[in-house]
């Protein structure tokens, strides 16, 4: 789960990290209002869940409290990769003497919480690890220990000559693992982490991504889910516990397990046609999943047909034929429905299937190939 | 011969008593495992009925299971946020093998615990893996026993109901397996290709071995180097996810391409730059060890 700038400060202030204020805003109005209140420059920021929000065209310098006004009223309802802008962060403009880099994420190499440091900010870390890797510090963190205090040192001191600097850097970057451990984060990221001309370490932006598996715990985290930033299928798919990622092709697809499942997306590519999404309806053969499954499938117009393919295992293939019929007798689908099941009691779901007036196959090949017919009006 | 699993195998269930516990407990032994114990704190002393009126003494603690149950191998069905704690009293209680079926763990509460069965000398599949099955021998989580038949073909599967896909056609085919194994869906799992590699390679009945990855990370490219500088045998490869768009995680909590790493054709390409042929579609692979048998 992403938060947005300002929840993600919120979360670092409360760790220590020295962050400029900074109040949001939904309405052009309550932006001059704020920026009054600070008096001086201020910054308008886009709070929208992407990056690339200043090439965008998200962030704006204002110099008056009138400008952001119009600033705010530029950016509010702007869509930036998609994603429309509802809030815009108000913060005070900083006198910016040096920008740096420091990011945290759990790396799959090291299998623990890795630090990667750079005196280059304000840059995109994964262009220069390629271009310049050597400008990078990396430093994995026995998560059994925590952050030692000679370790963050270390990082710091890879930022900053200057001993005063240096000393700030190392307690933030200690403050920024206490934050990343304390919400349950995959990644946490300040980039720039600034100096002023006054001699002060401060993060102006902050960015921090959740471990969805920590929500159960983290309560107060969980309550940061911005259910505006999210279409209304994720949302839909997240409470009936499916996974769903929307594409942009025809053919509905509704898989048990991810792997098959995106295996299945890739052999409706491989014949021709176009997968309309992802979605693993994991391993039950509950009628409200299939419910669920198809609510969210139809809730795309572009779906012309819908495809299962389901591989029995320990499921029994009539257990979930039978939950296929009942959830289809409970709501009205437009596309056809064509499905595929294998495993225990097959011959006995192509029945019940076929009794019910579905298409019904045992063949993944094809299915899709047929699946995928459909869609060209054959 | 077989890897990691076989009539040697001794399982203790930690989670005998839930409900996917006891259904899988109930599937291993009808497959012919043994399973000498189970642990659920607080339900020791109670028994555990098996299939066929067997009985499975339960004990509290994973120190018991293996003093007084004799196991050498735990298999965790452990609900998301005790498992990590499973597996770190797993890996205490001198067990060899360590088998997570739980998904959803908490990837803070892995980093400790791999760091920890890494120090305590044990291997860990998984978490979030169907775990291991020895055709004839001997099954450790949850692949279907009815899929799988002897011969050999390894197979190493980072998914679940692909894998089930691509062991049930080579089954079909006539195709049998020496071990699948299945190492799991999430970023940081404690068995990896290139570990479940060199456990086949010391393997003298396995011929053939099949990899089956996914997006995220670069485990698949690492085995691809790894067999050709080390493997003495053919592999074949399938990859999914070739439609898979950046930045969104596909289901599994590893199955991510991060910026540009990770992608389905990266690793392909990396496949065949080192000799693995790569199968465009499941039904493909079959004809992909079909050929390396018969070269």
């Amino acid at each position: 789960m992403n938060v947005h700038e300002y929840q993600a400060k919120e979360i670092f202030r409360a760790a220590g990290i020295p962050v400029p204020p900074g109040e949001v805003a939904d309405t052009p109005e309550r932006a001059e209002e704020i920026a009054r209140g600070y008096g001086g420059t201020v910054v308008v920021k886009a709070q929208v869940h992407s990056g690339g929000r200043g090439k965008a065209g998200g962030v704006k310098l204002a110099s008056t409290p009138e400008e952001a006004r119009q600033h705010a009223d530029a950016i509010l309802g702007m869509e930036i990769n998609g994603l429309t802008v509802n809030q815009v962060l108000v913060t005070p403009a900083e006198d910016i003497a040096t920008e740096s880099y420091v990011g945290i994420l759990i790396d799959r190499k090291t299998q623990a919480p890795t630090f990667m440091v750079s005196a280059e900010g304000g840059i995109d870390i994964e262009q220069v690890a390629h271009t310049n890797p050597d400008a990078i510090r990396k430093l994995a963190v026995d998560p059994r220990y925590g952050m030692l205090p000679h370790q963050a040192y270390w990082l710091a001191s890879t930022l900053y000559d200057d001993q005063a600097l240096a000393k700030q850097a190392s307690r933030i970057i200690a403050q920024l693992y206490d934050a990343f451990t304390s919400a349950g984060a995959s990644m946490a990221e300040i980039n720039p982490l600034i100096s002023t001309d006054a001699g002060e370490v401060k993060a102006i932006d902050a960015k921090l991504s959740i471990d969805d598996n920590e929500l159960f715990r983290k309560p107060s985290i969980a309550e940061y889910r911005d259910l505006s930033a999210e279409p209304w299928a994720e949302t839909r798919a997240r409470e009936a516990d499916l996974s769903y990622v929307k594409l942009d092709g025809n053919v509905g697809c509704c898989v048990n397990g991810a792997g098959l499942a995106m295996a299945t997306m890739d052999l409706v590519k491989f014949y021709g046609g176009e997968p309309a999404n992802f979605l693993d309806i994991g391993g039950s053969s509950n009628p409200e999943k299939v419910v669920a499954a198809l609510e969210i499938i139809t809730s795309d117009p572009n779906v012309e047909v819908i495809l299962f393919n389901i591989f029995g295992g320990i499921t029994r293939c009539d257990d979930v034929a039978n939950g296929i019929v009942a959830a289809t007798q409970s709501i009205d689908i437009k596309p056809p429905i064509i499905i595929r099941l294998t495993g225990t009691n097959e011959e006995l779901a192509i029945q019940i299937l076929a009794d019910a007036g579905f298409s019904a196959f045992t063949s993944m090949d094809e299915v899709v190939q047929r699946a995928v017919q459909m869609t060209k009006g054959n | 011969m077989a890897i990691f699993v076989d009539e040697n195998t001794r399982v203790a269930v930690q989670g005998i008593t839930g409900r996917d516990g006891s259904f899988h407990t109930r599937e291993m032994m009808e497959y012919g495992t043994r399973i000498v114990a189970g642990v659920t704190p607080g339900k020791g002393g109670q028994t555990f009925d098996g299939p066929s009126g067997e009985s499975v003494p339960i004990f509290n603690t994973m120190e018991e299971a293996v003093r007084e149950g004799g196991a050498n191998t735990s298999v965790v069905y452990v609900p998301p946020a005790f498992a990590a704690g499973a597996i770190l009293e797993a890996a205490d209680s001198g067990v060899d093998f360590i088998v997570a079926i739980t998904e959803g763990i908490p990837v803070l509460d892995m980093a400790r615990a791999h760091a920890f069965v890494r120090d305590r000398g044990a291997r860990l599949l998984g978490p979030n893996c169907p775990g291991v099955i020895s055709p004839g021998k001997a099954k450790v989580g949850i692949i279907p026993g009815q899929i799988v038949t002897p011969g050999p073909v390894g197979v190493i599967s980072r998914s679940g109901t692909l894998t089930y896909e691509a062991v049930a056609q080579l089954t079909a085919a006539g195709l049998g397996q020496t071990t699948c194994v299945g190492i799991g869906g999430d970023p940081l799992i404690g068995t990896n290709f290139v570990d479940a590699l060199e456990a086949f390679a010391s393997d003298g009945e396995t011929e053939v071995i099949v990899l089956i990855g996914e997006i995220g990370g670069t485990d698949e490219q690492e085995a691809a180097a790894w067999v050709s500088e080390n493997l003495d045998r053919p592999a074949v490869g399938f990859i999914a996810g070739q439609t898979a768009p950046p930045g969104r995680r596909m289901g599994h909590a590893g199955a991510i391409i991060s910026g540009s790493s990770g992608t389905a054709e990266e690793k392909m390409a990396a496949f065949e730059a080192n000799g693995i042929p790569v199968a465009k579609r499941p039904a493909d692979i079959v004809v992909l060890v079909q050929e390396a048998l018969s070269a």
